[in-house]
């Protein structure tokens, strides 16, 4: 494998990565270098081949094309030793439903060949890391939806990876969890370890990675850091209208250096000055809007469309 | 990499990772495992040895009672291994994504393989085991020899494993899992020679049965129950070897390309 400059410390070095199902090509062809430190971001829409790049870079998922590196060893045949420092948040919590908390994260340990003696003291500072601590003998039925995935991150940290990699790893909680979670995994960050995550909440990305690429129909649409794709890729004014396309692309529509960008029943219009759109809107009182600053979201509609993907 | 499938599996000694997590599990369930391992062959046990026992008298010089008990323990140890290896496999596979938690770590697919394997077999000695007591206490078993029919409980429950993976891997729902036992399993229960000699079947019966394991269970345990000479003895658990061997590998390929996408 030929290594791009400055690549030789990557955690993941990933080239031509091609996944087939059959005739259908899911991910073409994607180059990834996920450099040591700090979270690099996997986005785009559902379906676009997030899940099954992370499912190759673990060796769930054969690749049908391409080199991989993972902390430095080639996958496949490297994968129990990159298993041994790399940590796995999946998408869907799949604790063990027989156990309890405690139960679950010796168990896990055990799989990394760690007796539970040994990793007696790292679990009770993870269940103190992820404030589970008052639950660590419940059983699964008994956990929240927030706390079963503090128990996957948990988990995953079991065997003190240097690599770890999320799947969503805050889809479906509330507010609360969601920055419990997010002041953990900078913590992590902090602590010198490396993160991929992947996510479909443009806040989340702007506020954990340093790196992102977004993907799209299974190749890379672009990449960079949030504060760069956002300047690079969007006005630095958003106006956001709701109602009906009738009422508000006559008033929004046709401003010299703005776009009208138009999601179900938000409107989204994208200006490098503010005057002449508050003018517009001055002449319908009628409309009411938000006016914020453009944000990842706003690169992320204009790079993969707006229609509906399932 | 599409090969992948026929690479000969090579598992590690963490695959008893996987066994050691199911006994904990087991532990923790063990009044409803037991009772659904224990209940029915007790039943048959009760019902048709007492009861036809009275009218058959001996069968091939062995008291019916006796006879129908090593029928009865081969059956226990093959059900255990197959229900353990289709419904608990199929579950860990797809609703608990139990593997998938698994994989994630330095077990691979091969460890996970074996692990089951070498589980079901366990399970089928230990759910069987209080069945041989029940048939001794109620007076079906004279002879020290049957503890020798211990081992052979967990080779029977290996052997039955591997095709039980083999189904778990292929099934889209629990459905599946009557063909296996309508066609197999069933048919084996009864025509192997668990209530009456293969020899009264006619000779081409005999050949299909021959063929299909569970005679050969029985070919072992039985002698060892009654107390009698073991006939051939290298060639069943041979037969039951290969079983387990051969399930193994097609195990491990189906499973692999169930999980391994």
């Amino acid at each position: 494998m030929s290594l791009a400059p400055g690549s030789a410390d990557a955690v993941v070095l990933a080239r031509g990565l091609t996944k087939k199902y059959g005739e259908r090509t899911v991910v073409c062809g994607i180059d990834l270098t996920i450099p040591r430190g700090g979270c690099f971001g996997l986005l785009g829409p559902n379906g676009a081949g997030k899940t099954t790049t992370l499912r190759m870079i673990l060796g769930q998922a054969p690749m049908s094309g391409g080199t991989l590196s993972v902390l430095g060893l080639p996958m496949p045949a490297a994968i129990r030793e990159i298993h041994a420092r790399t940590g796995v948040v999946p998408q869907s919590d799949n604790q063990d439903p027989d156990f309890t908390v405690v139960e679950n994260l010796r168990m896990y340990a055990r799989y990394f060949g760690l007796r539970p003696a040994e990793v007696a003291g790292r679990i009770d500072e993870l269940l103190g890391f992820l404030e589970l601590t008052d639950r660590r003998d419940a059983r699964m039925r008994e956990l929240s939806g927030g706390m079963k995935r503090r128990l996957s991150i948990a988990r995953a940290l079991i065997n003190d990876p240097e690599f770890i990699m999320l799947d969503e790893p805050t889809t479906g909680l509330d507010p609360q969890v969601r920055h419990l979670i997010w002041t953990r995994l900078r913590k992590l960050k902090a602590s010198g370890k490396t993160l991929l995550l992947t996510t479909h909440y443009m806040d989340e990305a702007e506020r954990l990675c340093d790196q992102l690429v977004v993907i799209d129909r299974g190749r890379i649409v672009t990449q960079g850091s949030p504060r760069g794709l956002i300047d690079e890729h969007v006005e630095p004014h958003v106006i956001e209208v709701q109602g009906e396309t009738a009422h508000v692309v006559p008033v929004l529509g046709n401003i010299p250096g703005s776009r009208l960008l138009t999601v179900g029943e938000t409107h989204y219009c994208y200006a490098r000055e503010l005057g002449p759109v508050l003018a517009r809107l001055e002449s319908a009182p009628q409309l009411r809007y938000t006016h914020r600053t453009a944000n990842l979201e706003d690169v992320f509609l204009k790079l993969t469309g707006h229609e509906l993907r399932e | 990499m599409t090969n992948m499938g026929l690479v000969l599996p090579r598992p590690q000694a963490s695959a008893l990772k996987i066994w050691q997590r199911n006994l904990l599990v087991w532990r923790k369930l063990i009044g409803p495992s037991m009772a659904f391992s224990f209940g029915e062959p007790v039943i048959y046990l009760l019902g048709l040895g007492f009861g036809l026992g009275q009218f058959i008298g001996e069968v091939n010089g062995i008291p019916y009672f006796t006879f129908l008990a090593a029928g009865l323990l081969a059956a226990s140890a093959m059900n255990v291994a197959s229900f353990e290896g289709m419904f608990s496999v199929f579950t860990r596979m797809t609703h608990q994504q139990t593997y998938d938690a698994i994989l994630a770590t330095p077990l691979t697919v091969d460890d996970i393989v074996a692990g089951e394997m070498l589980w079901c077999a366990t399970k089928s000695l230990l759910n069987t085991l209080p069945i041989l007591v029940v048939a001794f206490l109620l007076g079906a078993i004279h002879n020290w020899s049957a503890l020798a029919a211990i081992p052979v409980f967990f080779l029977v429950g290996l052997c039955f494993a591997g095709p039980a993976l083999v189904m778990a891997a292929s099934a889209a729902s629990y459905d599946f899992f009557n063909y296996y036992t309508t066609l197999l399993i069933t048919p084996m229960f009864i025509f192997s020679g668990v209530f009456y000699p293969v020899a009264t079947l006619p000779a081409i019966a005999q050949v299909l049965v021959n063929i299909l394991p569970l005679s050969h269970a029985i070919a072992l345990i039985r002698p060892l129950v009654a107390g009698q000479v073991l006939a051939d003895p290298v060639l069943h658990i041979a037969v039951l070897l290969a079983y387990a061997a051969v399930g193994y590998v097609a195990a491990s390929i189906f499973i692999r390309r169930r999980l391994i996408r």
